[in-house]
């Protein structure tokens, strides 16, 4: 079968029912049919996550759907994510630490987007939620990021985000890393103020910027 | 003298009473660092939250909370400071009776976990409950007179702690819930998608004593979240909204309403069914003074 015969609209509805069983088997028939990975994710795993995500700003979803269906996607992303680096030629897009804002304890969209960098080709490292700021930038230390993406979704949290990206500036790392910032509650023009390299509204926008800072980033070092 | 929890239960049949407000707002004026635990205060800084205590009840509160929100041991446990749950809480409780009038009461506080339930997160109920249970009985044993669990984000994790209460001592609970509110549907909901008339049933139903909500908007939604719960109950309901939306301006977090735009809402509040009232979030003593001025006034009718 070939890619165009390849039921996604199944798999993604599978994901949105939250049915990770069905999720993780038609992955494995994906592959075992000889499918890109990277196709998988983009056309069955994440048009499903981005319903989730449609479905949850209407309030037909709430958290628990949300949850489910995240785990559904894992199941697939699990299977895939090895073939992605080990199939990599030109080596990763780039090195991510992310993380949540200090005092938020909110990570659901930040996995997401972890997620979907990983699908997409970056390495990630996910430093979980209520990072402090010293926390970042010894991440960035030890895994020569070249990107450092900070989650908020409290508008008493976004504070955090302006404070990380100072400690990363007294740190010396400021030139060498890009900073993304996201999660609900702010905008371009937030991420603007704090002076980050830039904003995404959501995960799939996420990997469309990382890719343009990336772009712009110093090489990472080996 | 601790444990009249039930005597507060009494009153409020009769009329209206006087919450606090906010924590938060107040430690972090007083110089808590995002970032640090604000139960270690109760050991560390004794002084200013017992002033926070003394400064509501001063404007009017007829019972504060302890400062003891975070105060599980899941929760102490992200400052490594787990192995200190029962002596933090317990600590909490001293300092709201010291500074407590005749007449006055002392409710525990006991906030959310910030850890889901599986299958969906990553805790059992059963260690929600043990979590519980062990701040239940530090405050119970501090010397409160009633709890209040409050800011819950989904019915399981409230009724795990109101469990917890009941199992520890037979002292009242009063249970609130965070709503959001959804502008497309014009309604309110917890994250978890229930409805204020469900909330009041599944916790009154889990043996709660009061219900009601707290945190989430203002006392615009509040109104209509009571009123609502109202329709589903008698029992006495509780209100505790925050003092409008969080503003983010150049780093710092303010609060919309101010004392005076804040307290217009409440003679609404309490004709819409609400027995007792305080503020969260973004509140101040000087909210509660206004609020406590509109309460006694009902009083004297
Ligand atoms: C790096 O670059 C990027 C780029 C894009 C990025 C990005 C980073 N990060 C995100 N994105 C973007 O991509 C993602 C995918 O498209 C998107 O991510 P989102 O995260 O936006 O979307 C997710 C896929 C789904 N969305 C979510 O997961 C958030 C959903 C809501 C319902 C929510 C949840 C689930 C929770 N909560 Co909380 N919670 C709410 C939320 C209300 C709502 N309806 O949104 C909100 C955020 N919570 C709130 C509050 C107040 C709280 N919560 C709290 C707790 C919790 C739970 C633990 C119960 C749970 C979190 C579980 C978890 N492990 O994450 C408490 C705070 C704990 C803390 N210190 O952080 C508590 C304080 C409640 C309490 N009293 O305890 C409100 C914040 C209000 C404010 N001040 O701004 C809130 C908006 C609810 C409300 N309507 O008032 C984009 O934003």
């Amino acid at each position: 079968m070939s890619d165009n015969d390849f039921p996604y609209p199944l798999m993604a509805r599978a994901l949105i029912l939250g049915d990770r069983e069905t999720v993780g088997r038609m992955t494995r028939e994906g592959l075992d049919q000889g499918l890109d990975p990277k196709a998988i994710i983009f056309k069955g795993l994440i048009p499903g996550m981005d319903v989730v995500g449609e479905k949850f700003r209407r309030n037909e979803y709430y958290v628990p759907q949300v949850l489910l269906s995240a785990r559904a996607m894992y199941a697939g992303l699990d299977l895939l994510k090895p073939l992605i680096t080990a199939s990599a030629t030109s080596g990763y897009l780039g090195t991510v630490v992310i993380g949540t804002a200090q005092g938020d304890l909110h990570d659901i969209g930040k996995n997401l987007v972890a997620m979907m960098l990983e699908g997409a080709g970056f390495k990630v490292f996910n430093l979980g939620r209520d990072v402090a700021p010293e926390t970042f930038v010894q991440a960035v230390r030890e895994h020569h990021a070249t990107i450092v993406g900070i989650s908020a979704l409290m508008t008493t949290t976004m504070p955090a985000m302006k404070r990380t990206i100072d400690a990363l500036a007294a740190a010396g790392f400021r030139d060498r890393v890009r900073v993304m910032v996201g999660g609900a509650p702010v905008t371009q023009a937030f991420a603007d103020e704090i002076g980050a390299d830039g904003y995404a509204k959501d995960s799939t926008l996420a990997v469309v910027k990382a890719k343009e800072l990336a772009g712009a980033a110093a090489p990472a070092r080996p | 003298m601790p444990g009249r929890g039930w005597e507060l239960i009494r009153r409020v049949q009769a009329e209206p009473l006087v919450f606090d407000g906010g924590y938060g707002t107040m430690l972090f004026a007083a110089g808590l660092v995002d970032g640090a635990c604000p139960e270690l205060w109760n050991d560390t800084r004794p002084d200013i939250v017992r002033g926070i205590h003394r400064a509501y009840f001063e404007a009017g509160s007829d019972f504060v909370e302890t400062n003891t929100f975070g105060g599980t041991r899941l929760k102490l446990d992200a400052y490594k400071l787990g192995d200190r749950t029962r002596e933090l809480n317990e600590k909490g409780v001293r300092l709201a009776r010291e500074v407590c009038p005749p007449g006055g009461y002392v409710a525990g506080s006991i906030g959310p976990t910030s850890h889901i339930v599986e299958p969906y997160g990553d805790v059992t109920e059963a260690e929600l409950f043990e979590n519980f249970r062990e701040q239940a009985e530090a405050l119970a044993e501090g010397g409160v007179d009633l709890f209040a669990v409050e800011t819950m984000m989904y019915p399981e994790e409230a009724l795990a702690a109101i469990r917890a209460c009941k199992a520890v001592t037979d002292l009242p609970v009063m249970t609130t819930m965070f709503f959001q509110y959804e502008e497309l549907h014009d309604r309110d909901r917890t994250m978890w998608g229930e409805s204020p008339p469900e909330v009041a049933q599944k916790l009154l139903a889990g043996g709660a004593d009061v219900v009601g909500m707290n945190c989430g908007r203002g006392p615009d939604r509040a109104i209509v979240i009571i009123r609502e719960m109202r329709a589903v109950t008698p029992v006495a309901l509780i209100a505790y909204p925050n003092a409008g939306l969080p503003i983010t301006r150049g780093g710092r977090v303010t609060y919309e309403l101010g004392p005076e735009e804040m307290v217009r809402d409440y003679p609404g509040l309490l004709d819409a069914g609400a027995n007792i009232v305080g503020a969260c979030c973004g509140s101040t003593p000087e909210h509660i003074r206004r609020i406590a001025e509109v309460v006694r006034a009902r009083r004297g009718r």
